[in-house]
């Protein structure tokens, strides 16, 4: 079995790194990956393309900037870019595409996916590779995920991921969604799977989702990402190395990458605490994580229970905003 | 003044029912394209003349109106828009198609009164773009950013088919009506059953050593404003102030005349095109008054 794996510390580590990313950062991982044989590296700000702002933190370094950096170092990685519809606008594919980005990667809730429609179009038009990502998988049973992964890849996307934004997904959730995509799919369109930690489960799940028929797997080496981490990509290569499965990466390059070169840059590792273990119990969105911990601070609440009730809210990516409300009405239920 | 609706889904039909309460608009053409329409079925039962020719049909008329709402799409509006100027049919553009200048009632409705052509900018626009001018009024914005969040119910296939216009249409608003150096605009569909109020949070960058209560009482007079055409709307929690930030968090709950509650982003449109609506009215009855 053959898998592309897809690196996205550059990313989804943003979110970790408060998207502090400088120049040097992404050369030095992107330089380190690219030796070590991983295929795709995702650079964008941790919200996608156009997500530098007051809602989700601004980027110390323009994104596009770091986009082109990426791509002059790699010397056999493609460079792939994350958008979320209503975030970016399809300038930003473009302007990145100029950059050197090959690959662009339209994100949505996973009910919505017909807002990613004109992106898509435009991508293929372009010559971009295209790729789906259905967020918050773990909210949606496998039919209704399967239906929305059918309107991305008729509307030009050539892999639809599973994305367990949530960290929320066990086992056999993974497999029975990853494979009511391949049914529904069949040649039309890969399927992937983007896992996180926030069970301990990011690992085991990505094999289960290959077992399944994933034929693309995201991870972050050193878990460099959102909520407990993205899967280490590290570890899951040594893994694919003990199953047979071939992802083209030198399992002891990447490990010394992800020691020597992806740590230093990492403020502190990705754990699997109180708050992460919160987001992947309650189903919360992981880039939720360092909003919350602002928002418990600035009013003197508990973090763990601002996640919570994000659950409870039924909130999606991209609403960090509401955090602030939560905190509020934490706050002011103290004081009574 | 005599009113026709062009467009006969969710919008077109909501916004009959608030013209109908109108006391000086009078509605009495809506057209469509569908003949299934729910809304045009309502308004001939309500007495309204239909037709489902859409506007050739109406302005095949012997008899024209004196203001047209637009509640199609913005190709549709661009499309239109010459016919009615020529005709000198006045045009209330509830697309994002953007031929008139932007109005945002509590904002700038008195410059544009009596321009041929008015258009609404978004619903995310229409909530947040008073709260920037508000701060905006007060001390220099050099950047805002709006979040919308709106339940997925709401968003027909129109604003999905084309969500950069939103983003991109907002944003401009946000920067020539809402008086922010550099306007950012985000939206996010919410899928949570029961569906969720419209939400809108509105960030200022003002200078650090900005006087708050100022700020915050330009905030609470907006929102009055607001509330005398959107009586949904609401502050849902006092002004934030960080270094650097004002950060303003609203609901917008419709009134329920078509559309259910929870759709406030198309309330506040439907809201505020019968507001300019009646001020063009007024104005041209006021005219008519002053050269008779």
């Amino acid at each position: 079995m053959q898998l592309r794996l897809t690196d996205t510390s550059l990313r989804d580590g943003s979110h970790h790194k408060r998207h502090q990313f400088t120049a040097g950062d992404v050369r030095s991982i992107v330089a380190a990956l690219d030796g070590a044989g991983v295929p795709v590296i995702e650079v964008t700000h941790g919200d996608g393309l156009g997500g530098s702002s007051f809602n989700y933190g601004f980027s110390h370094t323009p994104e596009q900037e770091l986009i082109k950096v990426a791509a002059e170092t790699a010397q056999r990685a493609r460079i792939a870019v994350l958008m979320l519809p209503g975030v970016g606008v399809k300038d930003d594919i473009l302007v990145s595409q100029d950059n050197g980005a090959s690959i662009v990667r339209i994100a949505t809730h996973c009910t919505e996916a017909d807002v990613s429609v004109q992106h898509f179009a435009l991508a293929r038009e372009r010559g971009l590779e295209t790729v789906g990502f259905l967020m918050m998988a773990h909210s949606q049973p496998p039919e209704a995920l399967a239906k929305q992964a059918r309107i991305m890849a008729d509307a030009g996307c050539q892999c639809v991921y599973v994305v367990d934004s949530a960290g929320a997904l066990v086992l056999e959730q993974v497999s029975d969604r990853v494979s009511a995509l391949v049914a529904e799919l069949g040649s039309d369109a890969q399927v992937g799977f983007h896992g996180h930690e926030n069970l301990g489960l990011s690992v085991a799940n990505s094999v289960a989702a290959a077992r399944a028929g994933a034929k693309q797997i995201d991870g972050s080496v050193r878990g460099f990402g959102a909520g407990a981490g993205n899967t280490p990509l590290e570890a899951f290569v040594g893994v694919c190395d003990k199953l047979g499965f071939e992802t083209g990466v030198d399992f002891f390059k990447i490990v010394d990458a992800a020691e020597d070169v992806v740590r230093p840059v990492m403020p502190e590792e990705c754990l699997l605490d109180r708050m992460a273990l919160m987001m992947g119990y309650a189903g919360v969105y992981s880039s939720f994580l360092k909003h919350a911990y602002t928002q418990a601070e600035r009013y003197g609440v508990s973090g763990a229970q601002i996640l919570v009730r994000a659950g409870e809210r039924k909130l999606v990516g991209g609403q960090e905003d509401q955090l602030i409300d939560i905190a509020l009405e934490l706050s002011r239920e103290k004081v009574r | 003044m005599k009113a026709a609706i062009v467009g006969s889904g969710n919008i077109g039909t909501d916004l009959l029912y608030k013209l109908l309460r109108s006391p000086v608009l009078q509605p009495r053409w809506m057209v469509g394209i569908d003949p299934a329409s729910e809304g045009l079925r309502r308004a001939a039962d309500l007495g309204l003349e239909v037709s489902v020719d859409g506007a050739e049909w109406l302005l095949r008329q012997d008899e024209l109106p004196d203001i047209v709402f637009e509640a199609t799409s913005a190709a549709v509006h661009r499309a239109n828009a010459p016919r009615y100027a020529e005709a000198g049919v006045r045009a209330i553009d509830l697309t994002p198609a953007a031929v008139g200048p932007y109005v945002v009632p509590p904002v700038n409705l008195g410059e544009h009164a009596d321009a041929p052509n008015i258009n609404l900018i978004t619903c995310g626009g229409q909530a947040t773009i008073p709260m920037v001018h508000a701060v905006s009024r007060v001390v220099a914005v050099s950047y805002a950013e709006i979040v919308a969040s709106v339940a997925s119910v709401s968003a027909g296939p129109g604003t999905r088919a084309n969500i950069d216009e939103f983003t991109r249409t907002t944003s401009r608003g946000i920067e020539a009506i809402g008086g922010a150096g550099r306007g950012k605009a985000i939206i996010v569909l919410n899928p949570a059953d029961p569906p969720m109020i419209m939400r809108d949070t509105i960030f200022c960058a003002i200078p650090e050593d900005a006087d708050p209560d100022p700020i915050t009482d330009s905030i609470a007079r907006m929102e009055t404003d607001i509330r005398s055409y959107v009586p949904g709307f609401r502050l849902l929690r006092e002004p934030q102030f960080d270094p650097g930030r004002v950060a303003i968090f609203v609901e917008v709950a419709g009134a329920g005349d078509f559309l259910p509650e929870y759709a406030g982003n198309l309330d506040i449109m439907t809201a505020a095109a019968t507001k300019v609506g009646e001020e063009i009215a007024r104005a041209a009855e006021a005219h008519r008054h002053v050269t008779a």
